[in-house]
């Protein structure tokens, strides 16, 4: 029997620990929100203790010594030695940040500590062995008093099989001290015939002899998760104690031989595995490449397929002896077939759906940081936590969301002093809200402020000359500035107390996402932004257009508006560019047959239609021949069997069969300013 | 390849097809369907021999003309005129010939080496020669047919990239 290879169980440690130090960061939160809750302290410490045991049994020893830290420190609040205030919990959350990194590191294969880590560390040690913890009335006795502690534990048989190794408590309590074993004895009720030995079983017991100024709390914290399969004593040396019998260094031959044993059939009946320790997991953070999928949902596929089924067989007995008097029975099973293929799609779909409260989850946090930092107060409301959407959304859309909630408190709320003199609660209140509005999925981040500050925005905008001094502008125009491109590096460079900290860059990820971004805002009142996200990034409304032998669908997102042009709308511009006018601007005709090479297509462009798209802010007309109608397209990638394609973003297939391309706006205007540089 | 495990030599059985009047074998382990031609839907900048896509039970499949790919006469095509899809690290393509004509063993050690016939003729997609009744037959080399372009560039300009280091 060889040793077992620890690493494959490496990642589901990291998957752990990492939701644990989610769990951690939540109740540590809770408690500083004025909650008394025992149970979060336990929570807490029990996620801090799983954490070092796992990085213990695994060899992450830098994991280990800070955890441990920052467990002793736990238990010093969980016995109630120490109260709890915004600076421990502070410190306790930097701990948390910390261990992230380190655990990141870890995985990486890195060394997981370094200089930030250390520093922390010493000030928790700093916290936990010096200052003013006020003495426990409790009878434990003061570390300092004892020499060291006389341990005797001695495993039940089924130790191993929960999932313990004394090798890794002895290993751990070497951190604590100098450690001596005095004697490792067999168990009398042990087997002695050989054939009866079971490996899975342990029938030893260990004297062990833990010297050093150690607090008996930590000594038995190292067998909290072997209690009840073991019989343990823990009891201070006299200082008069004899001397240690013949030190045994701890080495893994110690343990080995019974783990070690051969393989015996197993004979003896195994003792009914004692209840595992329970674990907190959080049900939320599954940004792998994996999705927990409720039972619920899988069971709904499996009646769907069920149906499906029937229906199927329906089919084929009416097509194996066809007449035209069953018509109207074909008939309907066509409907009942397009109304199990319709619900088994929705099913198909709702595998993929994540609730956006995995991604709301991280707000507190980041509330707590921007409050500390600006010296704010923020009160955060989260609603709709349990709105789905699709999972490849809901990664891409925290950063946004971040950025948006980060702009709320930097630039929206106001400070206290200016609250009250504006009459408001000091408190401002921040508000997240996700719910479904038709086929989409809506995300509003709202906030009592101040809302945008007209003013300075202008006032920018003009320096920036994205309008013209002294031009007139209304609400919904001085909204649209703040996602000009560039705007935003503006105001920051010169700490323009507008919002528009990287809005361009918001709005181009919820582009990307195939959704919208709006802001609507009140002076004095606040301001709301509002993202309209779809779905699901596999199925996207579009328009069928003709352009020759050819369909493309343009996204309806995308679409400003559809016209035919007359000839003297149409001006030529220097270099053989084609504009036209359209609500006080110029826009440039792109035709698509020349872009994507079509031919017997209509080239004179009053027979055509020009579809006005917008995207980045910029808009152009595409040059189309006729417009099909609308539909949904499901979209397949072209990369699956070909490649990337500029200026297609996919492909569909249409009703008969054949196969449509989806136009990628970005790139199609991409690709005419390229044609027009080579021309 | 087959794996006889009673001694016989293990053949390969090849899909052989017309181009040209020429003919051609493709392993038949890697055709997963043949089919008859049908209209493709173009797609922007790509080059000539890439006819378009077509959709395959929900897949969306690139289909090349083989004779185009070869640099060979366009022809119209016709009735006898077939598609094969084959498969390659589980991408789909489907390439576009004369004519399918029979599937035959072939014994590998009775491939032959390409001849190197300099920049003339383009050989760099066949495997090898087979003799097949006494007919010749240029097996394909499907890996190579559906590459990139730019990786085709690359590895045309590798050797002489090797020549450049070894003189400097």
């Amino acid at each position: 029997m060889g040793a077992v290879d620890l690493t494959q169980f490496h990642k589901t440690f990291f998957e752990e620990s990492l939701e644990g130090l989610d769990a951690m960061e939540a109740a540590l939160l809770a408690l500083d929100s004025g909650s008394t809750d025992h149970e979060l302290v336990h929570t807490i410490f029990r996620a801090a203790h799983s954490i070092k045991g796992g990085a213990a049994t695994f060899g992450f020893a830098e994991v280990a010594a800070f955890t441990h830290v920052a467990e002793s420190l736990l238990e010093e609040v969980r016995s109630e030695r120490r109260g709890v205030d915004g600076e421990l919990i502070d410190l306790l959350l930097r701990s948390v940040d910390c261990l992230r990194a380190m655990l990141d590191h870890t995985s990486h294969g890195l060394p997981a500590a370094d200089a930030d880590s250390e520093a922390l560390r010493g000030e928790l040690v700093r916290l936990v062995s010096g200052e003013a913890a006020p003495a426990p009335a409790a009878a434990t006795p003061a570390a300092a008093s004892v020499d060291g502690w006389a341990i005797r534990f001695v495993a039940l048989p089924h130790l191993l099989q929960t999932g313990n190794d004394p090798l890794r408590l002895f290993r751990e309590l070497q951190q604590l001290g100098q450690l001596d074993v005095c004697r490792a004895f067999v168990v009398d009720a042990a087997p002695t015939q050989l054939a009866e030995l079971d490996p899975g079983q342990c029938w030893l017991g260990w004297e062990l002899r833990l010297h050093g100024a150690v607090a008996r709390a930590d000594v038995a914290a190292v067998f909290d998760w072997v209690e009840g399969d073991c019989e343990l004593t823990i009891e201070p040396i006299a200082a008069a104690s004899v001397a240690p019998v013949a030190p045994v260094a701890v080495a893994p031959t110690l343990v080995a031989p019974p783990v070690a044993a051969p393989a015996a059939p197993v004979a003896s009946p195994a003792p009914a595995s004692a209840p595992r320790p329970v674990r907190e997991t959080a049900a939320a953070s599954s940004e792998g490449s994996s999705i927990r999928v409720g039972i619920d949902k899988v069971d709904a596929l499996i009646n769907m397929m069920g149906e499906l089924v029937i229906t199927q067989s329906m089919l084929s007995d009416i097509g194996e002896h066809f007449h035209l008097s069953q018509l109207e029975r074909l008939r309907e099973g066509l409907l009942q077939l397009e109304r199990n293929t319709r619900e088994l799609q929705e099913s198909v779909m709702r595998i993929r759906m994540l609730p956006i409260g995995s991604v709301f989850n991280r707000f507190p946090r980041l509330v707590r940081d921007l409050e500390r930092k600006l010296g704010k107060q923020v009160k955060l409301e989260l609603h709709g936590e349990h709105t789905e959407l699709d999972k490849t959304v809901l990664e891409k859309i925290g950063d946004p969301l971040v950025h948006l909630v980060r702009n709320a408190i930097d630039h929206g709320l106001e400070s206290p002093e200016q609250r009250r003199a504006a009459g408001k609660n000091e408190t401002g209140t921040l508000r997240l809200d996700a719910y479904h509005e038709g086929g989409n999925i809506v995300v509003q981040i709202s906030d009592d402020g101040a809302g945008l500050n007209r003013a300075a925005i202008v006032a920018k905008a003009e320096q920036r000359g994205l309008i013209r001094p002294g031009q007139e502008v209304d609400d919904a125009e001085v909204a649209e500035l703040i996602f000009q491109p560039g705007f935003s590096t503006a105001a920051q460079a010169t700490d323009l107390s507008g919002r528009g900290v990287g809005m361009d860059v918001v709005r181009r990820n919820v582009r990307d996402l195939g959704g919208s971004v709006g802001v609507r805002s009140q002076s004095g009142k606040g301001s709301v932004f509002t993202i309209a996200l779809p779905l699901t990034l596999a199925i996207i409304d579009g328009l069928v257009t003709a352009v020759g032998e050819e369909r493309y669908i343009v996204p309806l997102i995308s679409i400003v508006e559809s016209l035919r042009l007359r000839p003297e709308m149409v001006r030529k511009i220097a270099g053989g560019g084609e504009v036209f006018h359209f609500r006080n601007e110029y826009l440039p005709i792109m035709r698509l047959h020349r872009a994507f090479g079509c031919n017997a297509a209509i080239t004179e462009i009053e027979r055509g239609i020009v579809v006005v798209v917008e995207e980045e802010g910029r808009r152009v007309g595409l040059l189309v021949d006729d417009l099909l109608g609308q539909q949904q397209a499901v979209v397949k990638s072209l990369e699956a069997h070909y490649q990337r394609v500029q200026g297609i973003s996919g492909a569909t297939i249409l009703s008969d069969g054949s196969v449509a391309l989806i136009v990628d706006v970005c790139g199609v205007v991409r690709l005419g300013q390229r044609g027009k540089a080579a021309a | 390849m087959h794996e006889n495990t009673d001694g016989a030599a293990p053949t390969v059985q090849q899909l052989t097809f017309n181009l040209a009047g020429e003919e051609y074998g493709v392993d038949i382990l890697s055709v997963r369907e043949i089919r008859g031609w049908s209209r493709v839907t173009r797609i922007p900048q790509t080059p000539d021999h890439l006819l378009g896509v077509l959709n395959l039970r929900g897949a969306i499949v690139p289909i090349m003309d083989l004779r185009l790919r070869f640099g060979l006469e366009r022809e119209s095509y016709g009735d006898s005129t077939v598609v094969i899809i084959v498969a390659v690290a589980e991408r789909l393509f489907g390439i576009v010939v004369d004519a399918v004509s029979d599937v035959v063993d072939i014994d590998p050690s009775a491939i032959k080496p390409v001849p190197d016939m300099g920049a003339v003729v383009d050989t760099r997609y066949l495997k090898g020669l087979a003799t097949h009744v006494e007919r010749m037959v240029m097996l394909l080399d499907v890996d190579k047919l559906m590459r990139p372009e730019d990786v085709e560039t690359l590895d045309a300009a590798l050797p002489h990239v090797r020549e450049v280091e070894v003189a400097a």
